[in-house]
């Protein structure tokens, strides 16, 4: 991984006549990721792990010799020598050998069915050996052991991990920690020992039968898995007479040179500065240390990593930042232990408690990268380090605020933007979401953190006292309430006519869409009518939703999760025909990915003629009502949730709103709707049904709270109506119900007194609104269909038939894929 | 159908709806055309050269400090209609054509970039 970082990084860099670059892979293969070596059990092909194409690196002018081992590094006469005899000159060499896994010498490691975890190759070992096993043990309980028990787990075998310190992890975590992800990793059905020295191996013929500890215990199994450490690959240098660490390792000075200052390390076969980092980032930093150094700008250099990480194994978070064991004198300890939720979580802070130096997160390191921020930047803590301790926990709706971050927050991930540095620039008079986008870059990546960062612009903003600060964009002075109000109260029926009346200029991606879903909620007109198409995102403009490669997936609506045998076929039928990619989504439905817009209207004919209906994935709409199977099939079901949540999705299908809805029903208390992450979820009790509103999934999850309980069917609908009108009307764009509600002032209480009680008077009037979106319901692919003159609007060329050109497949596992994206450096984990 | 030399007549004038884009083929490149105005035509290259596809004729025209602009459907870049500049990133930029309108027919510069997959 290292090397092939090294070698892109090169290609891309110098100038392709400055080296002749000769590159020897020992393995049968290029560079591939082993940090998600494990994702081999689970569906993935080698070929999903390789990190650099022959063709890149030919491209590059490099010559590769794959499945070739270099036996010997001559530098005298500055060659080396691989296994085949031939000897090939260098005037530089960039050792990048990495490391083999540690086999301790106990008796019987050499039986059948003893294996070791860091190649594919180990890996179809692996997977061979545990075809005809039973039990699987795997000696190690540090990153790999825990990843290559997982694998195991995954093979359907009975799992052990032993492990010779008292805890798992010891690198990462403290005892407390260890306990608490041990009580995890043990919740899974994997048998964790730990404290136990493994004496020998027992044979079973010539078999690996079981492990024999040194304290008499036993433990039969018929395969084991060594995972005890890793050794630097550092063979080739000592041979020649390089400088060798204490530990093992080539040694290097901060530029990656060896004692030979024409031979470079990298990765884990170097010794820097006594240590050998067995994780891919820093590795990575040596590479970029090497490679300045060797086009001769040497930078900076690499000072070493504090081995901070933040890994998620068997689906448990696992994170150590800074300071972790506070091994630094005078510093003091926050933690909390939460066995009900299987979270340990430990601080490290200053003595005088004002500065956090290091940490420990076991089951949820959702906030790593704010804290990890916190101690590098030695910011003074606002406010007591107990109070970051809970903030996983999600105590309240302040805990997720805005205001309640810290400046050293990073908010935009992709470009590691902090909430500082949008704060400052909102200081500095970027006063709109795009002004700050252009001078911070912060939401240009993948985008997922724009309304995070309006909310920081509008706190600070509003802070100043600055006003006004609730405009929908520069076109409109109103916000997206004020807008719903004037549109329903003075009759709009346009944008032109809303925005000649109360806005100015032309519009923009922003008010465009947004009030494309106002008029919608209030008029339920078709979407494409001539004057609403110009406003609609491309997802509303083509009734489908755009992927990356401006190709479109489809999803028809399958109520409630239920579907015919006959339904399912001609799902089949249909991907089939026009070479669609197919996945099942969350919301118990199925995505056709790739179609061409030319194809769209021929793809929504068969369909309609199967029996299906628009899905409305591509609108901030209702998209589903997901159920489990409930009483009729469940033995634990009191009430029908299939039945209900058809009913559900039905009445709601096609509702426009200020973003995307989605519902769940649960047939009991067990809950596997997962309605309390909806926006809205029905539990079934004895009695009805419990009512509950708000939550989501997604990037910032919430949970639903309770509306009201025992609910009857018609009841429920009854509120339900009240509730997502009074939502519709009264939030702001893009805002999510979770958002909304905690943005209501009176918060939970007083939206019930809205729905339950009628505190407002207006519970018929949203009663009647709703009803008049349901009676006005037309699917709207069948709409389109009628209508030959707007299937023009379909064609990918204005001027030409021709199918889009640019549009290209491979096929990946069976199933046709986009290209894959250009390379991107992968970050470490 | 070519006009006069170096312009191609790709659609009539109704074939764009106001506010909006539609996309054209010329020499095998991809040509998104614009029409924010009932009377103006703005040509620029299909692809948004931050997301890598061919897809700015399907964003949303508008305007931007009454600058005339569309916003990429990928990822919500805005690209000024005169100039291609993006507006949310000064280092990026969109490759333009000249348009004509005679009549109710629109002619367009034969494209000075090269396509993707032309």
């Amino acid at each position: 991984m290292v090397g092939h970082q090294f070698l892109a990084a090169l290609a891309e860099r110098s100038p392709a006549d400055r080296w002749t670059v000769t590159v020897f892979a020992e393995e049968p293969r290029l560079a591939y990721d082993r940090v998600h070596l494990s994702s081999l059990f689970a569906g993935k092909t080698p070929a999903d792990l390789a990190m650099g194409q022959i063709e890149e690196y030919r491209a590059a002018g490099y010559d590769v010799r794959v499945g070739e081992r270099v036996v010997q590094v001559d530098r005298e006469a500055r060659v080396v020598v691989t296994a085949g005899g031939e000897s090939v000159p260098w005037d530089r060499l960039v050792l990048a050998t990495g490391s083999s896994p540690f086999v301790p010498n106990v008796p019987g490691k050499d039986l059948e069915g003893v294996l070791v975890y860091r190649t594919i190759e180990d890996l179809e070992a692996i997977r061979a050996r545990a075809s005809e096993a039973q039990v699987g043990v795997v000696i190690g309980g540090g990153l790999l052991g825990l990843e290559a028990a997982g694998a195991l787990r995954n093979l359907g075998l009975e799992t052990h991990v032993v492990e010779l310190a008292q805890r798992l992890m010891c690198l990462q975590v403290d005892d407390a920690g260890g306990r608490v992800l041990s009580r995890r990793i043990q919740e899974l059905g994997i048998g964790v020992h730990t404290g136990k020295q493994t004496r020998e191996l027992l044979a079973d013929g010539p078999r690996v039968g079981g492990l024999a500890f040194a304290d008499g215990g036993v433990l039969p199994c018929d395969m084991v898995v060594f995972s005890a450490g890793i050794r630097p690959r550092d063979e080739l240098a000592r041979a020649a007479g390089l400088e060798i660490g204490p530990r093992g390792g080539v040694v290097i000075d901060d530029h990656g040179r060896t004692s030979d200052p024409d031979v470079f390390a990298i990765g884990e076969c170097a010794s820097h500065r006594g240590r050998v980092y067995g994780l891919v980032a820093p590795g990575y930093r040596m590479a970029e240390a090497a490679l300045l150094a060797l086009e001769g700008a040497p930078g900076a250099g690499f000072a070493g990593a504090d081995g901070s990480t933040k890994l998620k194994l068997l689906g448990v978070d696992v994170a150590s930042f800074g300071d972790a064991f506070a091994d630094e004198g005078g510093v003091r300890t926050v933690s909390l232990t939460s066995d009900t939720r299987g979270v340990y979580r430990k601080l490290v802070v200053s003595a005088d408690g004002a500065r956090l130096v290091g940490g420990v997160l076991v089951g949820d390191a959702s906030d790593y990268d704010t804290l990890l921020s916190l101690a590098r930047s030695r910011a003074a803590l606002s406010g007591d380090p107990e109070a970051l301790l809970g903030r996983a926990a999600g105590t309240g709706a302040a805990a997720h605020g805005p205001a309640a971050l810290p400046d050293e927050a990073i908010i935009c991930s992709c470009h590691n933007v902090t909430k500082g540095a949008i704060v400052a620039a909102t200081r500095d008079g970027a006063e709109t979401v795009s002004a700050i986008k252009k001078c911070t870059k912060a939401g240009t990546g993948c985008g997922s953190c724009v309304t995070q960062m309006g909310e920081i612009m509008l706190v600070e903003l509003r802070a100043r006292g600055a006003a006004p600060v609730n405009h929908l964009c520069e076109h409109f002075p109103h916000s997206r309430q004020e807008l719903f109000h004037l549109v329903r109260v003075r009759g709009h029926k346009s944008f032109d006519a809303l925005i000649a009346e109360h806005g100015r200029g032309a519009g923009c991606e922003i008010c465009k869409p947004a009030v494309a879903s106002i008029l919608a909620s209030v008029w339920n007109e078709y979407v494409l009518e001539k004057a609403h198409l110009p406003l609609q995102d491309t997802n509303d403009r083509f009734l489908a939703n755009m992927q990356r490669d401006g190709t479109y997936s489809v999803v028809p609506r399958v109520a409630g999760g239920e579907i015919t045998p006959r339904q399912l076929i001609a799902l089949g039928e249909v991907a089939e025909r026009y070479h669609l990619y197919t996945k099942i989504t969350g919301g118990q439905r199925v995505d056709l990915f790739g179609a061409r817009r030319d194809e769209l209207p021929a793809i929504w004919r068969d369909l309609i003629a199967a029996g299906f209906e628009s899905g409305h994935a591509y609108g901030k709409a209702l998209r589903t009502v997901k159920s489990c199977v409930g009483s009729t099939w469940c033995r634990y079901g009191v009430q029908d949730s299939v039945g209900l949540a058809i009913r559900l999705e039905n009445r709601y299908k096609g509702l426009r709103a200020p973003h995307k809805i989605k519902g769940g029903v649960s047939g009991c208390a067990r809950e596997c709707a997962e309605a309390q992450g909806k926006d809205f979820g029905l539990i079934a009790t004895d009695r009805g049904y419990n009512l509950y509103v708000c939550g989501n999934g997604g990037m910032r999850p919430a949970h639903a709270k309770l509306l009201a309980q025992d609910l009857t069917e018609d009841q429920a609908i009854q509120y339900l109506d009240r509730f997502l009108m009074f939502y519709v009307r009264t939030a702001g764009r893009l805002e999510r119900t979770a958002t909304w509600l905690d943005k209501l002032d009176g918060g939970m209480d007083y939206l019930r007194r809205v729905v339950v009680d009628d505190s407002l008077g207006i519970a018929a009037e949203l009663e009647a609104d709703m009803a008049r979106i349901v009676e006005t319901y037309r699917c709207e692919w069948r709409v389109t269909l009628e209508d030959p003159a707007r299937l023009a609007g379909f064609r990918s060329f204005v001027n030409s038939d021709t199918p889009d050109p640019s549009v290209t497949r491979v096929t990946v596992r069976g199933q046709l894929l986009p290209e894959p994206r250009p390379a991107r450096n992968a970050e470490a984990q | 159908m070519t006009g006069s030399p170096g312009f191609v007549d790709v659609c009539a004038l109704p074939d764009i709806p106001v506010g909006a884009g539609v996309c054209a083929l010329v020499d095998g490149v991809q040509v998104a055309l614009f029409r924010p105005t009932a009377s103006e035509v703005f040509a620029l290259a299909n692809r948004d050269p931050i997301g890598g596809a061919e897809v700015l004729s399907r964003g949303i025209v508008g305007d931007r400090g009454g600058r005339a602009m569309v916003a990429s459907p990928l990822l919500k870049h805005a690209f000024c209609l005169r100039t291609g500049r993006c507006l949310d990133d000064d280092n990026v930029a969109v490759p333009t054509a000249t348009v004509r309108i005679d009549g109710d027919r629109v002619l367009v510069e034969r494209p000075q970039w090269a396509g993707a997959n032309a």
